[in-house]
């Protein structure tokens, strides 16, 4: 074999693990699960084959299906709004701090790596019945009876927003980062304050960054089913709750397939419309 | 004025960052017998009563060699792709990395179903290897995004001086390749097995009725009834998941160092 083959195979060689994997496990699973949408489950519990359109148009006009996929994006909305924020002038300060942006970046990555469910239940031990707030409050005597704080869909969102924010705070910092920081003194030395040279300077160069972030939350946000079951209340269930429940639950595979796949067509047609405006790349430099 | 605004904002958002989990930390030393506030003391019983946990032992057991054998699998394949990816003019490369990357893109809800479907249709049921395969496919975005970043510094022409020098490709690739890769892959798995170790989403979809990881385990016993052990594992966890990799940054500094002076 010459050397120009060799090389030219070399690549595939190396691809091939992966591309397989992503094909097998991903790629032909999701086609799989549409077709397996327009199943039928039966009385008998038995799956049957076909090509009926009931799970579709239960998952479609359903007004129960429909509320909770409202009511799912609302709280995905709220929490990335919240999340930009409190989490855009947090980015700015890391971006234009000198002395230790170093540690503030440390700790900023520090909650990606503690997991996910302690950070969500470690507001039990805040809001809880005889969490900090209320035997504070009762120590202090001010209330008798501990305060239900917890179990709403205000605590959903505390929730998702601090399981979120270091998101938002990261994509925004990145792209702050890449900003020429003369570029505001330059405004406001031809006059303009620094708050109007932030408005018309620093923000819109800032806003590939804060559209990438604000995607992740968004999604993130409206994928999840664990949050809602350690800090909702009973009618705080959210869209993929609806999914785990038909999986796990009621073992309804079929429907489960549609709802899945309503919601990745919602959630996929943001992430389109987010690479055709914005493009990918923006969104792999806040990951890596 | 402004900056001073800004500065003392910051600083709540870190608290907000922190403080719950610092209250995690607290109350696992807690001598209390409820394991909430008020604290009545310090003390270790909780973290003897999680050693004397068979359960949880299990589930720790169940994580690590999951997350070990996730690590593994994804960093190969993940490395592999990333050289591909990094080094080579691949056609159609954009269309590829998007593949590579769709596992992240798609909801983990919906990854989770897909895969439990169709792997079930193969006669493949609820298992340790349906939890494997989900983990790996899950983690495989990430090490491939991790460990491009950190191959893009690495030239070639160090190769192709060793193999005009008369070495084989073969050892090309153990003695000039593999370790000017090592932090890369170092850094793939470490973060395959972070992100496996801490996931809750997928794996209670795929993990078979009975076994639990340290994640589902946490999740199981909220929902039972708030036991007191919980932030005893869970500070185990914190130290496990975000101290290993501190420690992992400050040995690397402190070479670096070394090796700078």
């Amino acid at each position: 074999m010459s050397l120009e083959e060799r090389e030219a195979r070399q690549p595939v060689l190396l691809l091939t693990p992966a591309i397989t994997a992503v094909a097998l496990l991903l790629v032909v699973p999701l086609g799989f699960i549409l077709v397996y949408s327009f199943w039928l489950r039966t009385a008998t519990g038995a799956d049957q084959a076909g090509f009926f359109l009931d799970n579709w148009r239960e998952a479609l006009f359903d007004p129960f299906y429909r509320d909770i996929l409202l009511n799912t994006l609302k709280i995905a909305a709220v929490t990335t709004i919240v999340c930009a924020l409190t989490g855009y002038p947090a980015a700015y300060f890391i971006a234009r701090s000198r002395g230790n942006k170093a540690l503030l970046l440390l700790l900023l990555m520090l909650p990606f790596w503690i997991s996910y469910i302690i950070r969500t239940m470690s507001w039990i031990n805040i809001l809880g019945a005889s969490g900090a707030v209320n035997s504070g409050l009762m120590a202090l005597g001010l209330i008798s009876e501990p305060l239900p704080m917890l179990y709403n869909e205000a605590t959903v969102v505390l929730g998702l927003v601090h399981f979120l924010l270091p998101f938002m705070v990261l994509n925004v910092f990145v792209s702050l980062d890449g900003i020429d920081a003369t570029l505001e003194d330059a405004a406001c030395s031809l006059g303009a304050t620094r708050w109007r040279s932030f408005l018309e300077v620093t923000l819109p160069l800032s806003l590939p960054g804060l559209a990438a972030g604000g995607l992740l939350c968004f999604v993130l946000a409206a994928g999840t089913y664990i949050t809602p079951i350690v800090l909702g209340g009973p009618s705080d269930a959210m869209f993929a709750n609806l999914v785990f429940e038909a999986i796990i639950t009621q073992l309804d595979w079929p429907m489960g397939s549609a709802l899945s796949l309503m919601l990745l067509a919602v959630l996929g047609a943001l992430v389109l419309l987010y690479n055709h405006f914005l493009g990918m790349a923006q969104l792999m430099k806040g990951l890596s | 004025m402004g900056w001073a605004l800004i500065r003392g904002w910051t600083v709540l958002v870190y608290l907000f960052m922190f403080l719950p989990i610092a209250v995690v930390v607290l109350l696992s030393f807690n001598a209390s017998q409820f394991g909430s506030f008020p604290m009545t003391g310090l003390s270790l019983r909780w973290f003897a009563e999680l050693a004397g946990n068979e359960a949880i032992l299990r589930a720790f057991r169940t994580s690590i060699v999951l997350g070990l054998l996730t690590a593994v699998i994804s960093t190969t394949i993940g490395v592999l792709a990333s050289l591909a990816l990094v080094r080579y003019r691949v056609p159609g490369r954009n269309m590829i990395s998007t593949l590579l990357i769709a596992p992240i893109l798609v909801p983990e809800v919906v990854l989770a179903v897909a895969l439990l479907l169709f792997l079930n249709a193969l006669a493949v049921n609820k298992s340790f290897a349906l939890l494997l395969a989900g983990h790996v496919i899950f983690t495989l975005p990430f090490v491939i995004l991790v460990v491009q970043a950190r191959l893009v510094g690495i030239r070639r022409d160090v190769e192709e001086a060793a193999m005009s020098l008369g070495a084989s490709p073969v050892q090309t690739f153990f003695q000039i390749t593999l370790p000017l890769l090592s932090p890369a892959v170092l850094a793939g798995m470490l973060f395959a097995f972070t992100i496996s170790f801490d996931d809750i989403t997928g794996t209670l979809f795929w993990k078979p009725g009975g076994v639990e990881t340290v994640p589902t385990q946490i999740f199981a016993m909220l929902r039972n009834s708030i036991s007191p052990e919980i932030n005893a594992l869970g500070t185990v966890m914190i130290v496990l998941t975000a101290g290993l990799p501190l420690l992992g940054i400050a040995i690397a500094r402190r070479m670096a160092m070394k090796r700078g002076g």
